[in-house]
């Protein structure tokens, strides 16, 4: 297989991206998950739809918008420019940002399903063995839920991977900074360079492939823990 | 000056109930919360542990405030350790490892004596490195104790420790529970709706009824009532100590003294000397007369009566409070032989005893 460096580029800002992306999600997402597993507030309907919408938007929708907002006469774009960090369309962080936004969903839902399966006793019982509210998260939940957060991440970083349409409104096509994989296959199609695109495409099939694989795995895994878990009770 | 016992004042209401608690508890001892499900006992244990935030509250343990009108400590910050009704080891973790959550966040450093005499009486030095999946109901609840005993807990609050368990379970750890008594100087709270478990343990006990207490006192006294406000039918009787003086080997049987007389009882191989409780039951009760020494009836006491209620299950009976020295029994008689023997208050009679069960 002969990958040009064009192509080992993309790889390269690709995988970056979304581990940025994934890292961010799961410290953003992680709380987002927490209040909607465990709030009685009439806002969780709400908050459920907004955090779900990227699901069935077409990305070129939220693409549009993030990019009116990021731009400069958007709250975003002010925002970003009032802080110096410029106008953030067609770069890196703005390629995360928007991803962020993606990718929400993947990430909040594994999150949200294993500490609602975890229930409230575990929790109550550190409380009752002094452990602080940190504590209990640290050593409680985490561990508990841990199929599920490793499930959000494999699930945020692999759409992460295979997002494409954002990235055109977004983003571009600006080799090291936005061109990622999904756009240099689109690129080599465009050229005609079928050879070339076949290898990138392939990479991403068996990748996605083992993406989903290791999913399966890990909510094999959350099933038995939670089993483990209601046949004490 | 230190002050031994246990303020406990809660006012909470939810939707159809409403916990309306005052009372001052030993702080010693097994103290039962006992009543019938519903009737806010584990709403009480939840409040005391803040668990539950009740609309008004107040706890106070050894002077030791933990909750007033100003102070709401969280949880993790009260000194107490808690059994659950079900299982509660974390899935996670083994048996070791659950005992070591405990042990790394108890307040000081756990001695190996103190460890190792925990072990040893909740039996569990075999079964430490099993998951709490593989580990029998009674072995969980087992550790699940020795944990919440690792956490040098002040108060131990037990919630039903025994209701998720069958019957031979019951029974298998309840031994276990009466020396956690024994071996620890801890006073405890006990939650439970069966009284068969609170005549077996408890010191003291508190009834609750609709989130509000009908009784309380010590267990021998509130228990030995005619009166007493609890609603345990056919369970209605009296308890008493004693010392055992005599065991008979012949006949299987063993004695205390009680109303200067030798009370026989079957022998479970206590051993001489040994305090036991034994439970009479108002059914077992019959009231004569005169002493007959042709019955099968081996325990006869000599009694006053000093008050006769109707039994309000069956309106043929009646409860007659039987005073003997020291102690109280209660006999279940009908309203028939009251008529023909003429009993009244004050009259010097028989107490003729057909059974008593060593209850612990």
């Amino acid at each position: 297989m002969n990958l040009s460096n064009d192509d080992f580029d993309a790889i390269g800002l690709t995988l970056r991206l979304a581990s940025t992306v994934t890292l961010i999600l799961l410290i953003i997402g992680t709380p987002i998950a927490w209040w909607l597993a465990r709030t009685h507030s009439s806002w969780k309907g709400f908050i459920s739809a907004l955090v779900a919408m990227p699901l069935i938007l077409p990305p070129t929708v939220i693409g549009f918008y993030l990019l009116i907002a990021m731009g400069p006469n958007g709250y975003i774009g002010q925002l970003t420019q009032s802080l110096g960090l410029g106008i953030l369309p067609f770069t890196f962080w703005g390629l995360v940002i928007a991803s962020v936004f993606y990718s929400l969903p993947f990430v909040v839902q594994p999150i949200q399903n294993a500490i609602e399966a975890i229930g409230k006793r575990p929790l109550e019982v550190a409380a009752t063995l002094r452990a602080s509210p940190f504590d209990r998260f640290f050593s409680v939940v985490l561990p508990i839920a841990k199929p599920g957060f490793m499930t959000a991440a494999v699930l945020g970083f692999a759409h992460t991977v295979g997002e494409f349409g954002i990235v055109l409104m977004i983003g571009g096509n600006i080799p090291n900074e936005t061109r990622v994989i999904s756009v240099q296959i689109y690129d080599h199609v465009e050229a005609l360079e079928y050879a070339q695109a076949h290898y990138l495409s392939a990479i991403m099939v068996l990748f996605s492939f083992f993406a989903l694989l290791s999913i399966y795995t890990l909510q094999r895994k959350q099933v038995s823990m939670n089993i483990s878990n209601e046949r004490q009770g | 000056m230190q002050q031994q016992d246990i303020i406990v004042r809660f006012k909470t209401s939810q939707k159809h109930f409403t916990l309306n608690v005052d009372v001052k508890l030993p702080a010693r001892g097994i103290t039962a919360i006992w009543g019938q499900s519903g009737s806010g006992k584990t709403t009480l244990l939840r409040c005391i542990a803040g668990l539950e935030k009740a609309q008004q509250g107040m706890f106070k343990i050894n002077n030791q405030e933990w909750q007033n009108a100003n102070l709401f400590l969280p949880t993790h910050k009260r000194p107490f350790g808690y059994v659950f009704q079900e299982a509660s080891l974390f899935p996670h973790l083994t048996a070791q490892e659950n005992l070591d959550y405990a042990i790394k966040r108890a307040p000081a450093k756990t001695s190996q004596d103190t460890y190792d005499k925990i072990l040893a009486i909740m039996g569990i030095e075999n079964i430490l490195n099993r998951h709490p999946q593989h580990l029998s109901g009674g072995e969980r609840q087992r550790v699940a104790i020795a944990r919440a005993l690792l956490i040098q807990p002040q108060l131990l609050l037990m919630d039903e420790p025994l209701a998720s368990l069958d019957h031979k379970r019951k029974t298998e750890i309840m031994p276990y529970l009466e020396q956690l008594n024994l071996h620890f100087d801890i006073p405890i709270l006990y939650v439970s709706h069966s009284i068969d478990e609170v005549a077996r343990l408890a010191d003291h006990i508190v009834a609750l009824e609709n989130g509000h207490v009908i009784a309380q006192g010590g267990l021998l006294e509130v228990l030995s009532k005619i009166d007493s406000p609890l609603d345990i039918g056919e369970k209605t009787g009296a308890i008493i100590e004693g010392k055992i003086v005599e065991k008979d080997s012949t006949w299987h049987l063993a004695a205390i003294n009680l109303a200067n007389n030798k009370f026989w009882f079957r022998d479970n191989g206590e051993a001489l000397n040994k305090t036991v409780r034994l439970r009479i039951l108002a059914r077992d009760v019959s009231i004569a007369l005169s002493q007959h020494q042709d019955s099968s009836i081996t325990n006869k006491l000599p009694a006053v009566i000093s008050d006769i209620v109707a039994d309000q299950k069956d309106v043929s009976m009646s409860l007659v409070q039987l005073e003997i020295d020291p102690g109280q029994l209660i006999a279940r008689i009908s309203n028939k032989s009251i008529n023909t023997l003429s009993l009244n208050k004050g009259s010097t009679v028989w107490a003729q005893i057909k059974s008593a069960a060593v209850v612990n």
